[in-house]
């Protein structure tokens, strides 16, 4: 029997989430026991051609190559999965889409006209079927191998919808903003960082973007509580998950220059 | 005589962080085009920094690059602290550099193993090389495991760290918390050791750098978190003066801007700091680099390779001393008020010296970002040498010849993903 095949792709990202499967160190010369790793250009410069069982896609799309480019990509993929805050939500470039393009661009380059870029940054399912997202600013590890590992059995990935604080109550931490006023944006964050930054004595920061039952307003209330005012609110929703529906409301409110 | 010409093109660089191609164009023997091309696409971070509080840049810019994020986070913290006039406590400072140390243990074990010795050894990647010798490949990703453990245990994570902020940390760690570390770090020592003695083993090609090499000095040991500025030529000055030394250019010929220092090409990074800083390694890394043959500069980017091997037994050894002689600080983070200022912040990256600057308004607000990041300085020198080696080895096939463009690129670790959010982006069509 062949070996199904592992696809890695990058858009516009940083890397971080390609580089969480090199940061498997214990599982990655497992790894081609069980998968041909067949596109891997961070990895490898042995390039198969397609198709391939499964794709992970980093990366939002921003410009118009790489939106023909994901169509391509999925035409060649059986199964695609989109990894991380750019590719499930656009990332903190999708910051463009509550802004002008036109005077990001202007503020950054010296030669605005050479920049090809799309107006907006948007995520991948915005332009194909996608069979799973996993989210995170970075992805988390032993996420990233269960989706995987699940994929290739033929099973759903054990991903929890769930909120941060559901993950902060398992492990036993004390509330940060129950007990010591800090602001934190557990209660609407999905789970998946096993709940770091309370760990951290610090609120969470929302990197992981919203969870589906996530209640933003009754949230931003007791943000306000905590001392936060309505500006300092609509940052804190206007970072890496910007533009994921939940936060962007929120995101929206941020003042631009 | 006929009229010969040869196109060299790689349109997807591997083992590089980010989206690059490779375009050579020589004719009649002569190289007539040498290029990196970036088509990584723009993320425009100085535009969406603007309006931000100044709390902000150490989570927002080190989302540039998940390959080194505890520089973005150093660098923007540098900065504004700056700006603000605070000075961290020595303990926190201690801090900061042991967080900083795992960065480089991590990337350059990354960039060693997995991206740069299958060069030398002829595999595609370190997957392949591991069928042959997987006892070597392993001790690369234990030593990544350590670097990737020293921010997992201060940061909380090793990408994208979760606590750093301007002023220090949002907590520290007690003191029994590092003794797993420790044990760890001591196992990883003499894997950098062994990695030293390893490397030093390769064959490397001819090529001298003749630019001058930028890096940063802190008196009386290696920089890395902190530090003013020298050159080879015998320039110093301070982080703030950054911006008077350093323009950017567009240059014709390339779709990328090209860094200058007061007109100049020159290079950061491991070649850079290790010329300008190897009288103040540790002992163990100062052993070793003698034993590996290097002399007191090293100016062949084929021998970068030896010259990051030193910097992780550098940076192990800083860590276990750090983490010897650590004592709980008195407070997590000194308090940084915000005012009207600009701040300017350096701090050497595993690939170069990462510059911020921040201009503050009276409510901490920012009202302009720079960031110059290691790869957008090295772009002419790697595209320089690209001219170099493919001169001198003219009479390779072109399968050959590419391979050694693709690791004369490689020799710089170009991080695309950083440059990318301030390097022009166009495709030419011809």
């Amino acid at each position: 029997m062949t070996k199904p095949s592992l696809a890695v792709w990058k858009l516009a990202s940083c890397d971080g989430c390609q580089l969480t499967l090199l940061d498997c160190e214990d599982e990655l010369l497992t790894l081609p026991g069980v998968v041909s790793i067949a596109h891997f250009l961070e990895a490898s410069s042995a390039v198969q051609p397609g198709p391939y069982d499964i794709s992970l896609v980093e990366g939002s799309i921003t410009t118009a190559r790489d939106a023909e480019r994901i169509l391509k990509i999925r035409e060649q993929s059986r199964i695609l999965v989109t990894i991380g805050a750019c590719a499930t939500a656009g990332g903190i470039q999708a910051l463009r889409n509550f802004g002008d393009i036109a005077e990001f661009t202007a503020a950054v380059y010296a030669s605005p006209e050479y920049i090809d870029t799309l107006a907006t940054s948007t995520p991948v399912a915005a332009h194909v079927p996608v069979d799973f997202e996993l989210r995170g600013c970075p992805i988390d590890r032993r996420q990233l191998l269960e989706v995987l590992t699940a994929f290739l059995a033929g099973r759903k990935p054990g991903i929890p919808d769930t909120s941060v604080c559901t993950e902060c109550k398992r492990e036993g931490r004390t509330c940060v903003m129950v007990a010591d006023g800090t602001p934190c944006l557990g209660p609407v964050t999905h789970a998946g960082c096993g709940a770091l930054c309370p760990a951290q004595s610090r609120g969470c920061y929302g990197c992981f973007g919203p969870f589906s039952g996530a209640n933003v307003p009754a949230l931003a209330g007791q943000l306000r509580q905590c001392g936060m005012g309505d500006d300092a609110i609509s940052r804190v929703f206007a970072t890496f998950n910007a533009a994921a529906p939940g936060f962007a409301d929120r995101s929206r409110d941020e003042p631009h220059q | 005589m006929s009229h010969t010409s040869r196109n060299l093109v790689v349109s997807g660089l591997a083992r590089v962080e980010g989206e690059g191609a490779l375009r050579v164009t020589i004719r009649d023997g002569q190289v007539e085009q040498a290029e990196l091309n970036i088509y990584e696409p723009p993320r425009f971070f100085e535009a969406f920094l603007r309006g931000r509080s100044y709390t902000e840049p150490p989570d927002i810019t080190s989302r540039i690059c998940g390959i080194c994020p505890v520089a973005y986070q150093t660098s923007a913290c540098n900065a504004i602290e700056q700006a603000c006039g605070a000075k961290l406590d020595p303990p926190l400072a201690e801090l900061r550099r042991l967080l900083y140390c795992g960065e480089w243990i991590s990337s350059h074990a990354l960039h060693i193993y997995l991206l740069h010795a299958p060069d030398f050894l002829g595999y595609p990647d370190a997957i392949a090389m591991a069928r042959e010798h997987r006892d070597i490949v392993e001790r690369g990703l234990a030593l990544k495991k350590a670097g990737n453990a020293v921010m997992e245990s201060l940061g909380g994570r090793a990408i994208h760290p979760v606590n750093v902020r301007v002023g220090g940390f949002y907590r520290v760690p007690g003191p029994s918390e590092f003794a797993p570390l420790a044990d760890q770090l001591r196992r990883a020592l003499e894997l950098a050791l062994e990695t030293a003695r390893w490397v030093a083993t390769f064959d490397f090609p001819d090529l001298e750098l003749r630019q001058d090499l930028l890096a940063l000095h802190d008196p009386g040991r290696y920089p890395i978190e902190r530090g003013t500025l020298a050159t080879t030529g015998g320039l110093a000055f301070t982080p703030s003066e950054f911006p008077g030394h350093v323009t950017e250019q567009q240059v014709p010929h390339s779709t990328a801007l090209h860094a200058t220092l007061d007109g100049h090409h020159y290079l950061t990074g491991p070649l850079a700091r290790y010329s300008l800083n190897s009288g103040s390694l540790p002992p163990a890394a100062r052993q070793a680099a003698a034993d590996a043959g290097l002399g007191p500069q090293c100016r062949n980017p084929f021998r970068s390779i030896v010259v990051r091997a030193v910097e992780i037994i550098c940076a192990v050894e800083e860590a276990l001393r750090i983490i010897d002689g650590y004592h709980r600080p008195d407070r997590p983070a000194v308090e940084v008020t915000p005012c009207a200022a600009t701040g300017h912040g350096v701090s050497e990256a595993p690939r170069g010296l990462l510059y911020h600057r921040y201009e503050l308004d009276g409510d901490g607000l920012i009202r302009s970002a720079t960031i110059i990041p290691p790869t957008s300085q090295n772009l002419a020198v790697i595209e320089n040498d690209l001219r170099r080696v493919i001169a001198a080895h003219l009479d390779q096939d072109d399968a050959s010849l590419t391979a050694l463009c693709e690791r004369a690129i490689r020799n710089h670790d170009p991080c695309i993903s950083c440059a990318a959010h301030f390097l022009t982006l166009s495709v030419s069509h011809r």
